[in-house]
């Protein structure tokens, strides 16, 4: 999948991926993608929650060993 | 200004002494909505830590001036976060959950129940967060456990503060709820773990069967442990009476319900069982004894010392489990409109069988959620 920046967020514990994420998300215009990869087990409900209560779109969600992994779309 | 950490411990003295204390709860609403921290006089608010990125001024808005306020999330670091936040924008000092609600799950209050005549007593360790009620009888410097999670540190260390050995390890019935420390304390003390045979036919280590009618004497004080057959909850549960004072009823009689039957997905088989169990063999017994279940459900059934027991005779006139005369009316009762069953309750099965060997980081995410082994 096609996506405008990648934010590594592995190794990094609640709440900081979501931290991460809202200030990258704030850089981007609408439309655009970041993917994110997170290793905290919080974010994989964390970062869907923040999506929905942000406007922002999952478009896409996978997992590889322990590395979550997700494709957001800037509303 | 600064944050502090606030203990499972403390929380729990504050729920058992009905002390005020508003909790602002920092994890998603689902997290929420599925379990949280409850008490007579706290108060509790949702406000996930991620929508509280751009500012808390409307959440200080919402917060009581004279009241301790302590922030709570899943693990620790986001409820850190929030009260930094709260703190910096109030001047005001701010609590967090030290471990989060990780820690509160997995946080046993011991309570002592009493003496027992002739020697010995009873100690329950009630796990506020998830409702499960475990034991520690103690007869001298040797001791027994009923029930006993998977925390075992715990146990260790109030055993070591009595200067007991736990060596008899007795679960009630193979349970589905929670993961069982009764085969790990065995193995660490060199003691046995007694298991009802009819919950453990596909069981992959030994244990000593807990057969009908066995009895177990133990330590200098000579308490002795009796087993009963109560089948109903599953097809092995089975009472322990000690000393002829004390009913352990596993998961088939709770003070304000009754077990249910379904866990191991056999509802209909086991009703019958259950009603002979409830309404026949518990009525034959003494009814003085004081009974003690492997669980609690509401937090008004804690006394004011937060233990949780009741007179056997009692729990006749009270539990509305125990008052419906007509059977088909019983069968619809505990076979219809079941609460959701546990979370992970087969992987936990599988777990107690000793088929499974999750980690511990497994283990406790299994466990989250609350109890539910309970009708109604």
């Amino acid at each position: 999948m096609e996506s405008t920046k990648v934010l590594d967020a592995k190794g990094l514990a609640c709440p900081m991926p979501v931290v991460k994420v809202k200030k990258e998300m704030d850089q981007l215009q609408s439309g655009d993608i970041l993917e994110v990869l997170a290793t905290d087990k919080g974010a994989k409900s964390d970062i869907p929650a923040w999506a929905k209560s942000s406007g922002n779109e999952i478009i896409k969600e996978d997992q590889e060993d322990s590395v979550l992994k997700f494709w957001i779309k800037k509303a | 200004m600064t944050i502090k950490a606030m203990k499972a411990g403390e929380v729990a003295k504050k729920v058992i002494n009905k002390d005020d204390l508003f909790i602002v709860d920092v994890r998603n609403n689902d997290a929420y909505d599925d379990w949280k921290i409850e008490g007579e006089n706290i108060t509790s608010i949702n406000r996930p830590y991620f929508d509280l990125l751009d500012g808390v001024e409307e959440l200080v808005k919402e917060l009581p001036e004279n009241k301790e306020v302590l922030v709570v999330c899943a693990k620790e670091g986001s409820s850190q976060f929030v009260a930094e936040e709260l703190s910096e924008a109030t001047g005001r000092d701010f609590y967090y959950l030290e471990g989060g609600m990780k820690t509160w799950s997995e946080h046993l209050e011991p309570v002592k129940l009493g003496d027992l005549e002739g020697g010995g007593s009873v100690y329950q360790f009630v796990r506020l967060g998830k409702g499960c009620l475990s034991y520690m009888i103690v007869s001298g410097d040797e001791g027994a456990m009923v029930d006993p999670l998977r925390l075992t540190d715990q146990y260790e260390a109030f055993a070591e503060k009595l200067g007991v050995k736990v060596l008899h390890m007795f679960d009630t019935h193979l349970h589905a709820d929670h993961i069982s420390g009764g085969r790990r304390l065995a193995e660490k003390t060199g003691g046995t773990y007694y298991l009802p045979p009819k919950d453990a036919e596909e069981v992959t280590f030994n244990f000593e069967p807990l057969e009908d009618g066995k009895e177990i004497t133990f330590g200098p004080d000579e308490v002795k442990v009796k087993a009963v057959y109560t089948p109903g909850h599953t097809i092995g549960s089975t009472s322990l009476v000690v000393n002829d004072t004390y009913l352990f009823t596993g998961d088939i009689l709770f003070l304000d319900s009754i077990g249910r039957p379904d866990l191991a997905g056999l509802a209909e088989d086991w009703v019958g069982d259950l009603r002979e169990s409830l309404y026949v063999r518990y009525k034959k017994m003494n009814q003085d004894l004081l009974v003690l279940p492997a669980h609690f459900a509401k937090l008004k059934e804690l006394d004011e010392q937060g233990r949780v027991e009741a007179r056997l005779g009692d729990l006749y006139e009270e539990n509305e489990g125990l008052q419906v005369e007509d059977e088909n009316e019983f069968r619809k009762m505990v076979t219809e409109n079941l609460p959701p069953q546990p979370n992970s309750y087969k992987e936990i099965r599988q777990t107690n069988m000793g088929k499974v060997t999750p980690d511990a980081e497994e283990e406790t995410e299994m466990e989250i959620g609350p109890n539910r082994c309970a009708v109604s």
